[in-house]
């Protein structure tokens, strides 16, 4: 680790104006679970770390309207054990309670979870986020059986973030801001595919913090995610999907259906999603709605078992969110 | 010359009686201090510069930036210009400072010229490895042709086992001070007696210049036997230093790309039976590699080795990557693997249960009534007739669940050990010996025999190990520490005791060899009320001390201990067919190990040997990148081991009998370690109805091999 100077905050003003226009500037720290082995790896090596801990401001689960507004440093323990959360978005606790190990849901936070850089081995062993050598990728070539099944490349890694694919689902906004001003982006659209080694994969610039995570009301909403994670212990899930479906009757109205840990995004299964307007789950339903998520996976050489993955991942989220569980 | 043997097992007061480990307070408390954890004054801190290429000549080094700057006390070369680097992580320099900071600042200012060299560290594919493959010559024995066309049934299968590594929690490395020619060396080690005389050929210095302490270490799994580059570089950091100490102990990353790994296995199994499934044939062509040194042949075929027509061919693979360390029964998981898969897909071939097939070759193997007695057992435990279904034929839905069968064997006779014992007169007695504890329970079993001897409680005992100043007592390695220090334990305990026998014989009146020693007195053997408290006794020998030497010699052993274990585990998985995730329900392991001193450590010890069998079979492996040349997964993160919620039900069935007691003490590091992946392995093909042919049983391969794909 290189030596860094090191920001105590006590307001959002105060850490925004701690910030530098470059990454290279400033790094915020929050739980610190990923930040800490990026700087000891040297993987990042900013001039100076901000503690977003000890701002009041970005703690707490409160109601907003008919909706909730989480804050950038609650914890993932926090959220799984909020009742509106519990209650309301059983999708985004289990995707909280995923997060292996305790050690991690414990520290761990909302914001970090969402600005965590990508566990690509390739990225993570110094090779750069895309991984480029000689103008070409080397995860088609190489060992790519926890890559990505939806990308086109250059971008071969898969998001970290184990509660985007939920607050996609759930219809999300985060709030970014900065010394000059705050703003507003969906969560799906705060995720983004990096064309080239300087660009981000997340919508957050340099200079800004995310502040807190709103998420709509949740009432009446059916929403559930199901994990594919080989181990109990500490372990990155192969593939998850969250669910999201308001009812008509016994069937379902309109649903959102987004898998995580398949692409350097979390991937909108939108042919799924009109698939299932109308219809009932049941598990040939369920099913079918799998398939359809992953009709346009691309699997690399050596990663078509997580095309099956995703699939099941579909089916148990929409047989769990139905009440059917898998 | 006393009756060293051990006491009848009824007349036992401390033997065999389930101990907790003296250190175990200690340990959980985080009181007892590993090498890794010292920080003595003015200690100094190392820093490695490392290779990052696999394959590569050095062509320049400049270390003068390094040199200059504050806190940097010194540097020292390991690789220099022309030296030729076969693995990434090869030592390049290394770098001492007033902190771990500066140091590593100082490894980032070294500049150094490679001259990048084609490199291969993938051996899966056996054509793409060129020129790097070295194939042993043939063994034929009877006429494996024949056999196989006489045989009813022939199954014949490619299985393979990737590198693993050590993985020891607390690396390896040590705290290190050396002035003119004197060295003080805090290892993480298994080998205190021998390790101080290995780091001082490397310093050109007197063996006996080097005092080795360590009281506790955090696994070395057979990698922390020498001294290693990093410890004698260390010792000339601290000497260009001023005698400062030096700490260096490798990071996570280094610590799983060169501290040793275990080698691969990779074969082709053909096997042929009679239609009863007597086994007439074997044919194996395997290959592996441990590192650049290649991999030699596992024994197969393992424990059946009386097959009457065999063919073996092998070929060790020499790659750029980190080289082969002794990995807890070297070759033998992987031997047992591929054996008992392909006893197992012969089995399916007869439409035969494989215990029946097991239990049919007992008498091709080393000790068949044992076997036979514990596939008994752990079938009984396990309940495999009730619980057993051919390949297959399991429940519908998307969980099956299968059984499945390892075997084991190993020797484990005891090392050459000296031990002594000091009686003092106020009654407080210490046993001196040179060992180490791995964290097995060395320092417990040591006291159990003082105590037993002395017929003293076990709180009279201050054991004194881990200091090379005490007699010399062997390296713990190939699962001989146990059987070592106990006998010798024993010998120098009843030696000071005859000592103590011939003082206080004449003070009440009996002769010296008709006295014993039980419940804290010294008393007449048949005449209980004759006799003195233990302090009493020892208050006898006014100002003289007895301190009294035992030798455990492995040529003599007196029965004291002995080698040759067997095991069978018994696997019970469920696998998700549609993630192909497997999750352990139960792992039955019943072991035989002659007399057993401390059940409760022995227990222990079989169950740390099953769950890194549970992580072997289902996750653990080093992922090779071709194009960079490095370890992708030098981390805790993809370097997968099972946690708490992964390893599912552990049973323990040690085969404490008076046939097996009667044999002596057997070593039971390596022994529990070996069946454990065969067994999860036959359970997963039991459970789905196909071979996965490739271990770790990891989704990508459970789900290649239910939909018939080639293997990831």
């Amino acid at each position: 680790m290189q030596n860094f100077e090191y920001a105590n905050p006590k307001t959002i003003q105060e850490a925004t104006a701690l910030l530098g226009s470059s990454w290279s500037d400033a790094s915020v720290l929050a739980g610190g679970t990923d930040l800490i082995s990026m700087m000891k790896e040297e993987l990042t090596t900013p001039k100076r770390v901000v503690n977003l801990k000890g701002i009041k401001d970005l703690g707490g689960i409160h109601k907003s309207g008919a909706g909730i507004r989480i804050g950038a440093v609650v914890t993932f323990d926090e959220l799984t054990e909020n009742p509106i959360v519990r209650s309301e978005y059983p999708s985004l606790a289990e995707a909280a309670h995923g997060v292996t190990s305790p050690q991690i849901r414990n520290m761990g936070t909302v914001g970090g979870d969402l600005c965590q850089r990508p566990r690509c081995w390739y990225f993570r062993t110094g090779n750069g986020l895309l991984a480029m050598k000689d103008g070409q990728s080397l995860v088609p070539n190489g060992q790519n059986q926890y890559h990505a099944i939806f990308s086109n490349g250059p971008a071969y890694f898969v998001s970290a973030s184990s509660l985007g694919p939920a607050l996609i689902a759930l219809g999300a906004r985060v709030k970014l801001v900065s010394a000059s001003g705050a703003r507003e982006v969906t969560a799906d659209k705060f995720f983004v595919t990096p064309e080239n080694e300087n660009a981000r994969e997340i919508a957050l610039a340099p200079n800004e913090i995310l502040t807190e995570v709103i998420i709509p009301s949740g009432k009446g909403v059916r929403n559930a995610t199901y994990e594919v994670r080989q181990k109990e212990a500490l372990d990155w899930p192969l593939a998850t999907a969250s669910v999201a479906l308001t009812m008509k009757g016994g069937a379902v109205g309109s649903a959102r259906i987004v898998l995580g840990h398949v692409g350097p995004i979390p991937y909108v299964a939108s042919a799924a999603e009109k698939m299932l307007a109308g219809k009932i789950i049941s598990e040939s339903v369920a099913e079918e709605a799998g398939k359809a998520a992953v009709a346009d996976a691309k699997p690399l050489s050596q990663n078509e078992y997580k095309v099956q993955l995703a699939r099941v991942a579909v089916k148990r989220a929409l047989l769990e969110a139905s009440g059917k569980k898998a | 010359m006393p009756d060293y043997s051990w006491p009848p097992m009824d007349k036992r007061r401390v033997i065999g009686k389930r101990t907790s480990r003296l250190d175990g307070t200690a340990k959980a408390s985080g009181k007892a201090k590993y090498s890794s954890d010292l920080n003595p004054p003015g200690l100094l801190q190392a820093a490695l510069l490392t290779s990052p290429h696999a394959h590569a000549k050095v062509k320049s080094i400049d270390t003068s930036a390094a040199e200059k700057m504050d806190g940097v006390t010194a540097v020292r070369v390991m690789s220099k210009p022309g030296t030729e680097i076969q693995w990434a992580g090869t030592e390049i320099a290394v770098v001492a400072a007033t902190s771990e900071a500066i140091a590593r600042d100082a490894v980032r200012a070294i500049k150094v010229e490679y001259e990048v060299l084609p490199h291969v560290v993938r051996e899966d594919n056996l054509a793409s490895v060129g020129n790097r493959a070295k194939p042993a010559g043939e063994q034929v024995t009877g006429d494996p042709d024949a056999a196989f066309k006489a045989a009813d049934a022939v199954s014949e299968n490619l299985y393979s086992m990737p590198v693993i590594t050590h993985c020891c929690l607390e690396p390896h490395g040590q705290v290190i001070a050396m002035s003119a020619d004197k060295v003080n060396y805090w290892p993480s080690t298994q080998a205190v007696s021998t390790v101080g005389g290995d780091i001082a050929r490397s310093l050109e210095i007197p063996a006996a210049n080097v005092h080795v302490q360590m009281d506790y270490m955090g696994g070395g799994f057979g990698s922390k036997f020498p001294s290693d580059k990093w410890g004698s570089e260390s010792a000339l950091l601290s000497k260009a230093s001023g005698g400062k100490p030096v700490k260096l102990f490798l990071d996570r990353a280094t610590e799983l790309t060169i501290a040793g790994t275990r080698p691969s296995a990779f074969a082709k199994v053909k096997i042929g039976a009679k239609k009863d499934g007597t086994i007439v044939a074997w044919q194996s062509d395997s290959w592996s590699s441990g590192g650049f040194g290649g991999g030699g042949m596992p024994p197969i075929p393992y424990v059946f080795t009386k097959i009457p027509n065999y063919r073996l061919n092998h070929t060790a693979v020499s790659l750029n990557a980190g080289s082969a360390r002794a990995w807890r029964a070297p070759n033998n998981p992987q031997a047992s693997f591929l054996t008992c898969s392909a006893l197992d897909d012969l089995a399916a071939k007869l439409k035969m249960d494989p215990l029946n097939l097991f239990l049919k070759n007992v008498d091709i193997t080393i000790r068949p009534d044992t076997y036979r007695a514990q596939l008994s057992k752990a079938a009984e435990i396990i309940e495999w007739k009730k619980n057993w279904r051919p390949r297959g034929e399991n429940a519908s839905g998307h969980i099956r669940r299968g059984l499945g069968i390892g075997i084991s064997t190993w020797g484990g006779a005891g090392h050459a050990s000296k031990a002594r014992t000091t009686i003092h007169p106020d009654g407080s007695v210490e046993v001196e010996l040179a060992s180490q504890d791995l964290g097995s329970g060395t320092r417990t079993v040591i006291a159990m025999v003082a105590a037993e001897t002395l017929g003293l409680p076990l709180s009279m005992i201050k054991v004194k190990i881990g200091d090379s100043n005490y007699p010399v007592s062997g390296p713990s390695g190939g699962s001989t520490t146990v059987g070592g220090v106990s006998s010798s334990t024993r010998k120098a305990a009843m030696n000071a005791l005859q000592k103590l026998f011939d003082v206080v014989g004449p003070s009440i009146s009996a002769p010296p060899d008709r006295l014993e020693a039980i419940d804290g007195k010294i008393r007449m053997i048949g005449n209980p009320d004759k006799g003195l408290s233990w302090q009493q006794a020892c208050q006898k020998l006014g100002v003289n001390t007895i301190s009294e030497m035992g030798e455990n010699d492995p040529k003599r052993t007196e029965g004291l201990n002995t080698g040759g274990a067997s095991g069978i585990q018994m696997a019970d998985v469920s696998v998700d067919i549609e993630t192909g995730i497997v999750k352990m329900n139960k792992l039955v392991a019943v072991q035989d190990c002659g007399l057993v001193i401390n059940p409760k450590t022995a227990e222990s010890q079989v169950l740390g040997a099953c769950i890194m069998s549970v992580c072997s079979a289902l996750m653990e492996e080093r992922v090779m990148d071709q194009q960079t040349g490095r370890v992708l997964n030098a981390d805790m993160e993809f370097y997968k081991l099972a946690g708490i919620g992964d390893i599912g039900d552990i049973v323990v069935h040690m085969d404490i009998t008076p046939e097996n007691d009667k044999r002596g003490i057997i070593g039971l590091g390596e022994p529990p370690a070996i069946a454990g992946v065969a067994a999860i392995a036959n359970a997963v093909a039991n459970a789905i109805g196909v071979r996965v042919p490739s271990i770790p049983l990891s989704p990508n391969r459970v789900l290649a091999a239910l939909n018939g794909r080639r293997n990831a």
